[in-house]
């Protein structure tokens, strides 16, 4: 005979530990999950301060050793590359012929360049043109990409066939080719023109992967049980789809960010990326690589400082990603 | 006897620690008879059936114990080779989704030639016509005009046909048909069991029907394992535990199906939720769900008794609850 | 013979009381399209062509069918997820298919879905607490800002969930507990409608009884109706007042569970209660099962006349041409008694194919 239904006992029930359902998920299951969780279910008073994705995101990242460490990095760079007075004291363009090719030395702790400049004022001194070159245009790609894509994937029909018709014929440009013509065209020492090239042509690739992660978030039941429950597009879009379909988009951008910055370097060495008297790692770079095996260190400390800062926001990126899962939790 | 499993165990080594999924499974199959193993989701029924096939992903699984007997050999002492040789040829096995275990680039008839040629050696010709034959067989129409069709172009009826007819192509001993139906609707699912059923008869083969519907298992088994938590609780041979089950778990799954007598009232439900395969409560795994629960029951692990000759239960207190049924 | 219109009696099929939804010629179809960015219209699937029923406040009504039947269709129609390509869905004598705005906003309140799918329905990444509240968070008028909260958790409470789990994620959840979650949501704004497409299905045995259960706690606690749509034609049987059944786009037969269960006229009906397993292993031996042939045609071409014709074993040339009206069939109109529902066939007769249990 069925026993009478009392919801309170169900509830103590509930806490049993559980295999989650799947056949073969073996995951950590819910109730040891919470266990761990400092502060756990008992803890959670209905006094307890409403959470959110962002409020826990936050409270993740903050413990997350990969942020604490890319951030400072980060922070580091950002700051060398507004003040680099801060940490040299030279002219990164006051070269001496003379000095040419030396190695690590008094004076010259990196050592110095083909023309004679020192590696370690130049290096600290490129991080500022190098640094918002990539930001700005990964900046740049990922919000007109996400958007571009957002809206092709989420409204689909015509703005998805018009969008991504236009996303294809900026993809068709070739990068080197399509930077000869249009960077020569465009005469300025500042490094907007060739930002907005990179924007140009790097929104496409974004804007794939947003209208795919949007049209997959937007066929989950969530998003229909949001409009069954009167839901605005902006409402479905910010709460449910966008969430949903920033995690791809912030991987691909932060990996991209590398890319550009060697491509300003390539773009640098064809002579229509930045100008001289700009200091860039990219411009070094494509200079050392000519003397790379009797002066490899030259190109070490540029390259290096290159990866490093890639590696960062990668990392960063990465620890981002994570915190917007709360599975990974 | 055509296949033992004697006291097999399986574990899955993950990130967050060892899940048993299989703890000491032990049952058999004749040829010509049906076992039905009855389980919900992470019971390891299909884990079972898995390291039976030697399809098992391993890493992150492995086979912690037991042994497998088939026509008297233990197939987990065969060499990686010699295993291949036995799949296919004297055990197949039949999944679920039917569309994804067909590949959609090759047309169904190249699919299934492609068992004669490579276990039979034939030529692509004859193996072509052997496929015309065997689609004839599971009774898809216009076998000769279709067999040049891809998996798409058939519906998930026929799709499941076309799956049990690759099964059926070398006339194995054993099938294992995973949860063969459940992707099905039950016109269709009708057509499908009675044409299991019937093949099964025709070639005396053993099979092992891995399934939660127990509609299903009254229609064709003849025999019933019940799992839970990755053992088995109880079996028996398909009347017995229909007519009076020995273990709480078995009586809870029956009562949970609604009766006529019930309308209007409260359906019969387990209380509580499956465990936890990484952490499986202590002596019983049912014991914090059943009805039933003493201390005996927390501490220590039920043997499988001897209910009848052919029948057993894994419950402390199988007596009792056969009294009661 | 006479007549059938669509005025026919509906006694059976009717509910008791006033009906406080009304479906009537209800259509969908969704357009085929060819092209990438002119787009050129081929034809279309009929998802759902023409169905009609009556929906009593605080009743169940069971729709079945096979997959492509459109039973999901009629679910998203009447949560106004979809628009329909004709028809009239009347609220409370009010047509909402014309709605839009404010109106159609207010009247989407008090009709709510419970979906099948409890690992998609929720979204991943918002706390069970902002799952729950979000319906407060798009009709701010039914729950001040500061007791929202406090409301959350009564819900949880009342579909027998730890109040407190409310800063959990989806996640941290089994599939059984994520359906009452899903429940919760639909309960928020204390709807007369609740549409549940396969709400158990996803579940595993030991658990969908206990979300049946919750389910017939809450529509006695609330007084809700329920559209209860699934494949599970004995889980129906148990939580409905009355059951339709839909073949191919249309309903094919309506009535009170024991008109559809004890007494099918239509053949399609009759396979379908046929061929559902009864766990009761002595019935295979004396159980008479009629094995359809053939698979369900494809909605977007039917077969002309009645569309079951095709798998039918009555099926004359008759069918072909004239597609049979839901009504109560002439021949059991006067008899009255448990057979005199809609059925849509020119050849309906009864014949019992569900085991009489011994017990009742």
């Amino acid at each position: 005979m069925p026993e009478a239904y009392d919801p309170k006992d169900v509830s103590k029930d509930a806490i049993a530990p559980t295999g989650a359902g799947g056949a073969m998920d073996l995951a950590m299951s819910e109730a040891e999950t919470l266990e761990k969780t400092p502060g756990g279910p008992l803890g959670t008073g209905p006094q307890e301060k409403a959470r959110s994705l962002w409020t826990d995101a936050w409270q993740q990242l903050r413990r997350n050793p990969v942020f604490i460490i890319s951030s400072l990095l980060i922070f580091f760079l950002v700051l060398i590359s507004i003040w680099p007075q801060l940490i040299a004291s030279g002219d990164p363009n006051s070269c001496q012929l003379a000095d040419a090719h030396q190695s690590s030395g008094p004076g010259h702790p990196f050592g110095t360049d083909a023309q004679g400049c020192d590696v370690y004022t130049r290096t600290v001194y490129g991080a500022r043109a190098s640094i918002s070159v990539g930001i700005c245009a990964t900046l740049g790609v990922a919000i007109l990409g996400s958007i571009m894509g957002g809206l092709a994937g989420f409204f689909g029909g015509w703005w998805d066939g018009l969008l991504s018709r236009l996303a294809d014929v900026f993809f068709a440009i070739p990068v080197v080719l399509g930077g000869l013509v249009f960077l020569s065209v465009v005469v300025s020492s500042t490094i907007w023109p060739v930002v907005g090239f990179m924007i140009l042509l790097g929104w496409p690739q974004i804007s794939r992967i947003a209208r795919g992660a949007v049209i997959t978030a937007k066929q989950n039941d969530y998003v229909q049980a949001a409009r069954a429950l009167g839901a605005s597009n902006t409402r479905m879009l910010l709460r449910h789809v966008t969430p949903n379909a920033v995690a791809p988009v912030i991987v691909v951008a932060t990996i991209a960010l590398g890319t550009y910055i060697a491509l300003e370097a390539t773009l640098s060495y064809l002579g229509v990326g930045l100008r001289p008297p700009t200091v860039s790692w990219g411009i070094d770079i494509s200079n050392a690589s000519n003397y790379i095996r009797n002066y490899p260190h030259e190109l070490l400390w540029p390259a290096g400082a290159l990866s490093i800062t890639v590696l960062a926001f990668i990392m960063l990126g990465d620890a981002v990603r994570d915190a917007l899962d709360p599975k990974l939790r | 006897m055509l296949l033992e499993v004697r006291d097999l165990q399986v574990e899955f080594r993950t990130r967050d620690g060892v899940a048993k999924a299989v703890n000491g499974v032990t049952y058999e199959v004749d040829a010509g008879e049906t076992l039905a193993v009855l389980g919900e989701s992470g019971s390891g029924k299909s884990v079972t059936a898995q390291a039976i096939m030697g399809i098992l992903d391993m890493p992150p699984g492995k086979i912690t114990g037991g042994e497998i007997l088939f026509q008297g050999k233990d197939l987990l002492k065969l060499k990686e080779d010699e295993r291949r040789k036995v799949r296919g040829a004297e055990m197949a096995m039949i999944f679920q989704d039917a569309l994804s275990s067909l590949n959609p680039v090759l047309s169904v008839g190249d699919q299934l030639a492609e068992m004669f040629i490579v276990h039979r050696g034939m030529s692509k010709k004859d193996a072509k016509l052997k496929a015309i034959e065997l689609m004839d067989r599971v009774r898809i129409p216009a076998a000769k005009e279709r067999v040049g069709q891809y998996p798409h172009q058939f519906s998930g009826g026929m799709r499941q046909r076309i799956m049990i007819a690759m099964a059926l192509a070398l006339e194995p001993a054993l099938i294992i048909a995973d949860e063969p139906t459940t992707a099905l609707d039950v016109t269709v699912q009708a057509q499908v069991m009675d044409l299991l059923a019937e093949l099964q008869r025709e070639l005396n083969m053993g099979l092992i029907l891995i399934t939660h519907d127990l509609g299903v298992v009254a229609d064709v088994a003849d025999k019933i394992a019940v799992m839970y938590a990755g053992r088995i609780v109880e079996r028996a041979p398909v009347h017995d535990i229909y007519k009076a089950p020995a273990h709480p778990y078995t009586k809870g799954l029956l009562e949970s199906i609604p009766r006529l007598d019930q309308k209007g009232q409260e359906l019969y439900a387990i209380k509580g939720l499956p465990p936890n395969l990484m952490a499986i409560p202590p002596g019983c795994a049912f014991n914090p769900r059943c009805p039933r629960a003493q201390d005996v029951c927390r501490t220590d692990v039920p043997p499988l008794a001897q209910v009848t000759e052919e029948r057993q239960s894994a419950c402390h207190f199988w007596k009792e609850t056969l009294r009661d049924a | 013979m006479p007549e059938l219109t669509k005025e026919a009696p509906r006694e059976s099929s009717a509910p008791a009381g006033e009906p406080i939804l009304e479906v009537r010629g209800l259509v969908k179809h969704f357009p085929l399209t060819q092209g990438i960015l002119f787009k050129k219209q081929i034809g279309a699937v009929k998802a759902v062509d023409g169905v009609d029923f009556d929906l009593g406040a605080g009743e169940t009504l069971g729709i079945v069918g096979e997959s492509g039947c459109g039973k999901s269709t009629v679910a998203k129609l009447l949560v106004n997820l979809e628009q329909p390509t004709a028809g009239e869905i009347r609220y409370k004598g009010e047509d909402i298919t014309k709605l839009s705005g404010r109106a159609l906003k207010a009247v989407r309140r008090n009709i709510q879905m419970v979906f099948q799918d409890p690992y998609t329905s929720l979204n991943p990444r918002m706390t069970v607490g902002d799952i729950i509240g979000e319906p407060y968070e798009i009709h701010p008028e039914v729950a001040p800002k500061g007791s929202r909260r406090q409301k959350v958790q009564e819900l949880l409470d009342v579909v027998g969930l730890n109040p407190e789990y409310i800063n959990r994620y989806p996640h941290q959840f089994s599939g059984g507990q994520r359906q009452r979650i899903g429940i919760a949501r639909g309960l928020a704004l204390r709807p007369e409608i609740i549409v549940a497409d396969e709400p158990v299905s996803a579940l595993d045995v030991s658990v969908q009884a206990q979300v049946v259960n919750l389910l017939e706690k809450l529509q006695d606690e609330f007084g809700l109706a329920y559209v209860f749509i699934a494949h599970d034609l004995s889980i129906v049987r148990h939580i409905s007042d009355r059951v339709g059944v839909m073949y191919l786009g249309r309903l094919v037969e309506i009535g009170s569970d024991q008109q559809i269960y004890d007494h099918p006229t239509h053949p399609y009906t009759q396979a379908l209660l046929s061929a559902v397993p009864v766990p009761d292993p002595d019935a295979r031996l004396h159980r008479e099962r009629i094995i359809l042939s053939g698979d369900v045609p494809s909605p977007a071409n039917p077969p002309s006349g009645c569309r079951f014709r095709t798998r039918c074993w009555k099926a004359q040339e008759r069918c072909e041409l004239e597609v049979p009206e839901l009504a109560v069939p002439a021949v059991f109109r006067l008899e009255g008694g448990p057979t005199a529902h809609p059925s849509a066939c020119h050849f309906a007769e009864e014949k019992q194919v569900v085991p009489e249990s011994d017990e009742s």
